[in-house]
């Protein structure tokens, strides 16, 4: 290694010479970057779930633009839109199509488990807003209280979920009423749902109290091929007579959804500051590593400022050492991060992930905080004085 | 002697350390010549300002009065950048050896050859090797400073400061570790040195045998230059 440092660096790897000399300081050192690493690594896969679980519902639905009440910050949010809206919309010559879209709540029991379950309500007369895995369905919920339900739902076992199917349909009650499910789609459980079910618009006012045709909870709108999207909306926005309603492409509500997620609700502001104090953990350990070590070789450096060397050099030592805790660092808390998160995801259903993008911007982050702490470090570097040394 | 011919030319040099009225004056008004390739040693009582001369002599302390020519450069109020590209003609020996524990003997004598060398890269090993061995070591090239004696240590730092051909030596106590056969090999090294390229030696000790080796012997005592 050091003969490789030494390539690298063109001089000795004065501080990976400096590191791997005090083994046990080498080791709690790279134990507190692997901490840090592991804290950053947990909250960002956390995040990242949550951000897949909000984005989740816009997969099972097709359109081009979406009309929401003013209010509406997420799919499940928000006050109910009139449906004259869409009528309005229609008008717009791109708008090929659109369709109400109801969204709420359910709990039922299932084997002795109390399921919650956010339930969609949607036109199966219009397949074409649905996603292709669920539009094979829409045939079927034009029956009387019939669904599809999420596979991953949390509750159902893995087994009945794979055997769902037109040929050998699950019933459950909800709200006294038996829901017949036909077949399943792949979802998951989120933070605060254990899974999807989604029904006709005319089920849906059966099992959701107090809902009513004229008032969906959103409008789906198809756009001509080639339209644009964002334009189309702007002139909806002057078209329709309620100045109020959010008219936004569908794939600008999701982004918007998933960041009002993530910075305005209280648990995607956890989940954020889970990651800053992570860093400042890291960062409070690297920093205290290099300080420490550049106290304990204070003469060391003074007699290399003696004998000539620049503050540079000095500076370039520290910020070796910082590389250095950085890199190898990272290797444990990735793999001890990746095995926490495993467990968690089989105990929680969440779609905890750690993708290769997450990876690769912790580990760049944890140079950077690395070299930061030691760029702090260095300040000590000052009281080197190579007249002391006499 | 003319200026040319010297390599160190102190005039009407004082130095202060503290502040207020707990400052304190440790040279008073030192005029002093040192000839290119000469052993010079300063000697005189503790705390008669042996140390803080060699000090502002190798611009390792700023000059408050007075001049200090070094190698024909000025260092009164010369610029950080000067005095390290001046440092960098210079080899220092410490009393302490200040050896990095960290480096064995070898990378530690390499990082004296690195910084002053005009050598080319690949020469750098052989050199700190060759020297390491001239002054008793081959045996120990790639060993820790913990794992040698302090007599070796002292050997290692020596060679650590001259590795880089340096032009000047500036050398507190360097035999103090060292028996009586190393501390005649290193002593007679460094007037070779002089002999041979010119090598300036200066250097602290109240060794007698070495005092009786010197070019010129100047005794310092409260801060002052004592007749000869």
């Amino acid at each position: 290694m050091t003969a490789i440092l030494t390539r690298l660096l063109g001089r000795l790897p004065i501080g990976w010479l400096q590191l791997t000399h005090n083994r046990a300081r080498l080791i709690a050192a790279l134990a507190g970057v692997a901490f840090a690493n592991v804290l950053v690594f947990v909250q960002l896969a956390i995040m990242g779930s949550m951000s897949i679980a909000t984005g989740r519902p816009y997969d099972f639905f097709e359109a081009g633009l979406m009309i929401s009440a003013a209010d509406a910050d997420s799919l499940t949010d928000g006050s109910n839109v009139a449906r004259q809206w869409l009528f309005q919309a229609l008008a717009h010559p791109q708008v090929t199509a659109g369709a109400p879209l109801f969204v709420g709540n359910v709990t039922l029991q299932h084997a002795g488990t109390t399921m919650s379950l956010t339930t969609f309500g949607v036109d199966p007369a219009q397949p074409g807003f649905l996603a292709p895995a669920l539009r094979g369905y829409a045939e079927l919920l034009t029956l009387p209280d019939s669904g599809i339900i999420d596979r991953l739902t949390r509750g159902l076992e893995p087994g009945e979920a794979d055997a769902l199917g037109p040929a050998s349909p699950v019933t459950l009650e909800v709200r006294g009423r038996t829901l017949t499910l036909y077949g399943g789609f792949a979802g998951g459980g989120g933070f605060g749902v254990d899974g999807y079910l989604v029904v006709s618009d005319q089920t849906f006012l059966k099992v959701v109290q107090n809902r009513q045709t004229a008032a969906p909870d959103h409008i789906l709108l198809a756009l001509a091929p080639g339209a644009d999207a964002g334009r189309v909306a702007h002139e909806l926005r002057a078209l329709v007579s309620d100045r109020t309603l959010r008219i936004r492409p569908y794939a600008q509500a999701r982004a918007e959804d998933i960041a009002y997620q993530q910075t305005r609700r209280p648990t995607g502001i956890i989940f954020g500051f889970g990651v800053v104090i992570g860093i400042l953990v890291g960062l409070v350990i690297v920093y205290q590593v290099l300080s420490t070590d550049v106290a304990d070789h204070i003469r060391e450096y003074a007699t290399f400022k003696a004998m000539g060397y620049r503050q540079r050099f000095l500076l370039g030592i520290v910020l070796e050492e910082a590389l250095i805790l950085a890199l190898l660092g990272a290797g444990p808390g990735y793999l001890v991060a990746r095995a926490l998160i495993g467990g968690m995801r089989r105990a929680t259903g969440l779609p905890l992930e750690l993708g290769a993008p997450t990876v690769v911007a912790v580990v760049i982050g944890t140079v950077v905080a690395c070299a930061l702490s030691g760029a702090l470090a260095t300040r000590r570097l000052a009281s080197a004085d190579p007249a002391d040394l006499f | 002697m003319v200026a040319d011919d010297a390599a160190i030319v102190a005039a009407g040099l004082s130095h202060w350390f503290g502040r207020g009225e707990a400052r304190k004056q440790a040279i008073f008004d030192v005029d002093l010549t040192v000839a290119r390739g000469s052993l010079t040693v300063l000697v005189g009582p503790s705390g008669s300002g042996k140390t803080t001369l060699l000090t502002l002599m190798g611009c390792l302390r700023d000059v408050q009065q007075g001049s200090v020519r070094l190698l024909g450069q000025e260092l009164a109020g010369a610029p950080e950048r000067q005095l390290v590209a001046l440092r960098r003609r210079l080899g220092f020996i410490f009393q302490a050896h200040n050896l990095h524990e960290s480096l064995t003997a070898r990378q530690n004598v390499l990082m004296g050859v690195q910084v002053g060398s005009r050598r080319p890269r690949g020469d750098e090993n052989a050199t700190a090797v060759q020297i390491l061995t001239l002054l008793g070591l081959a045996d120990r090239i790639d060993y820790l400073p913990a794992n040698l004696s302090g007599g070796q240590k002292q050997r290692v730092a020596i060679a650590r400061a001259l590795a880089g051909d340096p032009e000047v030596v500036f050398a507190d106590e360097p035999t103090a570790a060292l028996d009586h056969d190393s501390s005649m090999t290193v002593i007679g090294q460094l007037k070779r040195l002089g002999r041979g390229r010119g090598m300036t030696t200066v250097m602290v000790t109240h060794d007698s045998r070495i005092i009786g080796m010197a070019d010129r012997v100047v005794t310092l005592e409260d801060g002052r230059i004592a007749p000869a």
